[in-house]
């Protein structure tokens, strides 16, 4: 809502050097969200004067038409002589009255005006359009003013050029505030000065011979008052200063009609329309749409209406949208003048429509509709249903005044009528939100400057006013007084919490993997988790696989990427790409996030209401309807995962890196993975390990599919991991139980034992681990080694073994019966055959 | 070797003379001098304190002197040994400072190369940030919630005191999921199925929270949060919010304010405050919005053109985002009783915290996971 301060001193008697700047500081701390204060005319500077177009001399010679113009400015340059003056526009003719910018005059936007020769003549000056003015962005020529004005008048004050807007962005609590009305009742309050309502008007009592109104949904309109003016001069142009009050409200003049309309909604808050009475067909309804109905709103579009909605209408079938749009056949008719006999046709007869509907059904109206207006806004955020019938008043007022109509007699008012609302709070309500004292007295003379009727001691009766049907909780009450007595004198306290006990285990062991990856070298990504088939299809996952079950989104950013990822890897991918594109060689990266697992058999989440608890069955259907929301871990590498140097020879990030990482995961979690050998996309085949946490597969580790690098177009050889912490998680143990260090001396032993090379390397470890017994303090593969002497399609692995006694230092006899049973269980689970033996 | 000579004048003995003594005894000391090195040194050790040195010759000779001249010539003969050890010692641990010394040199390296073998990693400053945010609040005795992003519509709007109609809904650009379906094909364009969405913001966390425990509830919930906003210098369609709830028996706006001063204190320094002004959201009443004390020109830059802020568009004061004491309504719904509890309630994105805590001019750098922006952040930030 733009509310020219100019305007709002109309109805509040403002201190007379206060600026935009100084109400818009009082209107902030009120809570009104006053988001600029637009300067206009700033710089604007004289003589910018009323001239009368003597003759017009059309220059042809040039690209485009020109005129060169005789004008009369009265005495206004000095000589009381004609001014010359060269114009590119051709809206006007000898006679009519323009507004002239003298040689000496300064436009908005520091434009110099000054004599000068174009065109090949002297020009004198420059005749002025709305937007050379900053009066609005209307270009269609230069302004043509109403003829009563006199040559030589000041032209800054006549057409009121300086002025200061503020921009209000209204919440959607606060319709009243979409009203001159209710900003100047807020400016008054903050200022402790009295109000002028322009709603206070003498209105006549209904009766029965008004144009005739049948209301059959009285709940979608429970208010409906109708009024006619005839013998409306369908020739009467706006007066410049209700064009002004338009512009500069935002909305653009029309005609006479239509901007008295809007004007009295600016003021008013009251959306109004104007029939042509001449065009309606019988008596004017409100109902509910028929399925099928259709209807042509007045921006020319054909809308199949919905049984929802609620409509106007009159014999021939709905005339407007309530509360949105007016049809196009009964609007008010351009005037049109027969060249002819100079006569000029257009509307005389006018009924108008001032109306309260029900906000949700004009919000449901004009979002089904996609269409909002300037009284779908106000109707949606509540209007003073009191309002009406002052605001159809002043509307006949207007009419009368300035198209010299003449007011029927007749007043149709549809009314269903309703209580005022009241609330009950204790009088120290608003003390006991805000944690201060304001007292009685002060919460009840703020009320009343709101426009409640407050009653009572201890506990108060408030009637709210009719403007205001935000009002129905106490809270709602609390509020005003508190943001009146003003937030910033709000003291400041803290309140006495019970002892926490800090973050979850599931909390830490999220800081600590994070922690963990990134002392390991990775840099943590937060990439978006919306992909699209063509990232699933690049990581070569089957059609069948479940990663490509997915969430998908009725309004995506992007067509391309309208589900939720199921897998942290599209991202990852993608960032490591783009790091790759920008020139980065090495990349080991990290994220954690959630994926989205839908089953695909969710059923849809019951409607429940709101007041009361719902029920664990009712929260636990909600729940259901929700996809499983794991978060997962994964990381990508690429490059060197050791860089070359000084110290020698670097080496390339590989499977065993992402495998690697994975168990730095784990670890944080006190959980040990097992490694088995796997082939699932996107990893290469032969080099992916599945992740199991006891006998739970966890996650995959491995190199990237070459075919799926080539798709991705990322750097070669890159690897990747990604493994479910949900259920690593929950693999965790308890508190680690510490072990027991032995001071006896170690006995070290080696063995190479020579297996199949198929029999993975785990296995033998697990094997040896299981035959050495307690001893075993520790194990380590230190070499690999296949070759002739070994034999075709077998390897070397060569460990080192260490045993250690908890109570004694181990002879050499039990240290070697320890090796040998190691070597007899590998033998036996493995094949293993004792290098040498 | 002689037998014992009881009539032997051990001054006749040519080898066991003072003067045979002495020089033996400097004829060896000299040799210690001499010697350059360690080698040198073990040269002369032999030759001069070896079995077949001369003292160790005249040495022998003593026991063939008649008892009453052992001694004398035992004590001249040990005197000079001694001496003479003593110099080899000498001599020794001087060497071999001296060799110490020069091969410490030898070993020298330059100190200032580069060493950047094992890279190094980061965690996002999102991440941290938010962490850093948590336990602030974690250390005044709240507890961190979580919950999921895909939400019901009841968790994030219903609930919240957003009714369907509600003007407030079409506030907030909301991402709606599809219906049920297979194999994550997109079943026609159909509207908006009106169940299931991104969540707008963390307070459908806030709704689990209170469903989940008995006042008092005092949560911070951090997390993920969704509004179709397409990516710009100042906008991401997915960002991070953290948002706080307190519902307890008593609780005011001013415990609010309190609790929102705390916070930038501890965020951004002493002396940092923060200003309330009135607003409007369904899911608290009374609602303002909390604008906190520019951090960077600290309010400097009000009323002096010379020196503008960017940051604060020279307002003096940040926006921060919506709070207020939570609607009644809400707690209903809820299952708190609005007669005994009231509570309060704030949330905030923190990426533009981010960016004037760190000075980051585009939202971008935040989003797009370059590594080169990551890794300064560290661990912690």
């Amino acid at each position: 809502m733009r509310a020219p301060l100019s305007w709002l001193r109309e109805y509040v008697d403002l201190p007379a050097g206060e600026t935009g700047r100084d109400v818009q500081a009082r209107l902030v701390s009120a809570g009104l969200e006053v988001e600029k204060v637009e300067q206009l005319g700033t710089g604007l500077k004289g003589p910018l004067v009323v001239g009368k177009v003597l003759a017009i001399e059309e220059l042809t010679e040039f690209k485009k038409p020109i005129r060169y113009c005789q004008l009369d400015v009265g005495t206004a340059n000095g000589t009381g002589e004609p001014q010359n003056v060269i114009c590119g526009a051709r809206n006007f003719r000898v006679g009519d009255k323009v507004v002239v910018a003298l040689p000496g005059a300064v436009l908005p936007g520091d434009f110099q005006i000054s004599s000068r020769k174009t065109y090949g003549k002297v020009s004198e000056g420059m005749i002025c359009s709305a937007r050379e003015l900053d009066m609005g962005d209307d270009h269609d020529g230069i302004i043509v003013l109403p003829p009563e004005h006199e040559v030589g008048t000041d032209a800054i004050e006549l057409l009121q050029l300086v002025d200061e807007v503020l921009d209000i962005a209204v919440t959607p609590d606060r319709g009243y505030c979409m009203s001159m009305r209710g900003i100047a009742r807020e400016t008054a309050t903050a200022y402790g000065l009295p109000l002028r309502d322009p709603a206070l008007l003498d209105v006549p009592a209904p009766n029965s011979y008004g144009y005739l109104v049948k209301v059959a949904d009285p709940i979608g309109c429970d208010r409906f008052t109708a009024r006619t003016v005839v013998n409306v001069n369908p020739e009467a142009a706006s007066p410049i200063w209700l064009q002004r009050r338009l512009q500069k409200a935002g909305m653009r003049p029309v005609s006479l009609a239509v901007d008295i309309t809007n004007y009295v909604m600016l003021e008013l808050g009251q959306p109004l329309h104007a029939y042509d009475r001449g065009r309606l067909d019988g008596p004017i309804g409100v109902r509910r749409a028929q399925p099928g109905e259709k209807l042509t709103t007045l921006d020319g579009t054909q809308r199949v209406l919905d049984p929802e909605d609620l409509v106007i209408t009159d014999n021939s079938g709905p005339i407007g949208l309530a509360g949105v749009m007016g049809g196009a056949n009964t609007e008010i008719a351009d005037p049109v003048r027969d060249e002819q006999t100079g006569e000029v046709r257009g509307t005389t007869e006018i009924v108008i429509e001032a109306a309260h509907f029900d906000p949700v059904a004009v919000a449901r109206t004009s979002r089904r509709h996609k269409l909002s207006s300037e009284a779908s806004k106000r109707f949606e955020r509540g209007v003073d249903p009191q309002a009406a019938s002052a605001a159809a008043q002043r509307t006949v007022d207007l009419l009368v005044l300035l198209a010299g109509g003449t007011a029927e007699a007749g007043v149709t008012e549809v009314i269903s009528p309703s209580a005022p609302r009241t609330i009950s709070i204790p009088a120290d309500h608003p003390d006991r939100v805000a944690g201060t004292e304001y007292g009685r007295e002060t919460v009840v003379r703020r009320l009343q400057q709101v426009g409640c009727d407050v009653y009572g001691a201890d506990e108060l009766v408030v009637t709210v006013p009719s403007w205001r049907p935000d009002l129905t909780d106490p809270n709602d009450l609390a509020e005003e007084v508190i943001r009146l007595e003003g937030y910033e004198n709000l003291p400041s306290t803290l309140p006495k919490l019970p002892s926490g006990r800090g973050l979850t285990e599931s909390q830490l062991l999220r800081r600590r993997i994070g922690r963990a990856l990134a002392g390991a070298g990775y840099v943590e990504v937060l990439s978006y988790p919306f992909v699209g088939e063509a990232v699933l299809d690049q990581l070569g996952l089957e059609p069948d696989d479940p990663r490509r079950r997915a969430v998908t989104l009725v309004n995506p950013l992007s067509d391309e990427e309208p589900a939720m990822r199921t897998t942290l890897l599209p991202g990852l991918l993608g960032a490591l790409r783009r790091n790759h594109g920008r020139g980065a060689q090495d990349l080991a990266l990290f994220e954690t996030g959630l994926v989205f697992l839908p089953t695909g058999e969710e059923p849809a989440p019951p409607k429940l209401t709101v007041d009361r608890r719902p029920t664990d069955e009712e929260l636990a259907a909600l729940d259901a309807a929700l996809p499983h929301q794991p978060a997962h871990a994964a990381v990508v590498l690429s490059g060197a995962r050791e860089p070359q140097g000084w110290w020698g020879k670097g080496y390339p990030a590989n499977w065993a890196d992402a495998v690697e990482a994975a168990r730095t995961v784990a670890r944080e979690a006190g959980v040990e993975l097992t490694v088995r050998q796997a082939q699932l996309a996107p990893w290469h085949p032969g080099r992916c390990a599945a992740l199991y946490a006891g006998e739970e597969l966890v996650g995959h580790a491995g190199e990237l599919h070459p075919r799926v690098v080539k798709a991705m177009n990322l750097p070669e050889r890159t690897c990747a991991m990604e493994i479910d912490l949900e259920l690593v998680e929950r693999a965790a143990g308890g508190p680690l139980r510490a072990p027991r260090v032995s001071t006896f001396p170690v006995a070290t032993q080696d063995v190479a034992l020579v297996v199949d090379a198929s029999v993975p390397a785990a296995d033998v470890e697990a094997a040896l681990r299981a035959g050495a017994g307690e001893l075993l303090e520790d194990l380590r593969l230190f070499d690999i080694f296949s070759g002739e002497q070994i034999g075709e399609g077998r390897k070397s692995l060569a460990y080192a073994l260490r045993f250690r006694a908890p109570d004694r230092t181990l002879t050499a006899e039990e240290a070697s019966a320890a090796r040998d049973a190691a070597v007899a269980v590998a033998a036996e689970r493995t094949g293993a055959v004792l290098r040498g033996a | 070797m002689s037998a014992p000579n009881k009539s032997y004048d051990p001054v006749e003995v040519e080898a066991l003379k003072p003067e045979e003594i002495e020089r033996m005894r400097d004829e060896a000391l000299a040799a210690f001098a001499a010697a350059s090195d360690l080698d040198a040194l073990h040269e002369a050790k032999v030759a001069h304190t070896g079995d077949r040195s001369p003292l160790a010759l005249a040495n022998r000779e003593i026991g063939a002197l008649p008892p009453h001249a052992k001694a004398e010539a035992g004590k001249r003969v040990g005197q000079a040994r001694g001496a003479v050890n003593k110099a080899l010692a000498a001599r020794k641990e001087q060497l071999e400072a001296e060799r110490d010394a020069r091969v410490l040199v030898e070993e020298a390296v330059d100190v200032t190369l580069p060493y950047d073998r094992r890279p190094a990693g980061a965690r996002h400053p999102m991440t941290t940030f938010a962490d850093r945010i948590a336990d602030i609040f974690v250390a005044m005795g709240y507890e961190v919630a979580e919950g999921p992003e895909v939400e019901a519509e009841w968790f994030n709007f219903d609930a919240l005191n957003i009714a369907a109609d509600h003007p407030a809904r079409t506030m907030q650009d909301t991402f709606f999921v599809n219906a049920g379906q297979p194999n994550g094909r997109r079943v026609g364009t159909g509207s908006a199925s009106g169940d299931v969405v991104l969540r707008t913001h963390t307070s459908p966390v806030q709704v689990r929270s209170l469903l989940d425990r008995e006042p008092p509830v005092y949560v911070i919930c951090p997390g993920r949060v969704y509004r179709s906003d397409e990516l710009d210098a100042t906008h991401t369609p997915v960002f991070t919010q953290v948002e706080l709830l307190a519902v307890d028996e008593g609780l005011t706006m001013a415990d609010l304010k309190g609790t929102l001063d705390h916070m930038v204190q501890a965020l951004f320094g002493e002396g940092m405050s923060t200003r309330l002004r009135p607003n409007y959201f369904p899911f608290t009443e009374p609602s303002a919005e909390m604008d906190m004390v520019c951090y960077v020109c600290r309010g400097d830059s009000v009323g002096n053109p010379d020196r503008p802020c960017r940051t604060c568009s020279s307002e003096g004061w940040i926006e921060l985002g919506g709070c207020g004491m939570v609607n009644p309504r809400v707690l209903t719904a809820c299952g708190v009783d609005p007669n005994k509890y009231s509570g309060f309630a704030f949330g905030f994105g923190i990426e533009r915290m981010l960016m004037f805590r760190h000075n980051i001019e585009d939202m971008r750098d935040i989003v797009e996971g370059d590594v080169r922006f990551t890794l300064p952040f560290g661990m912690e930030i």
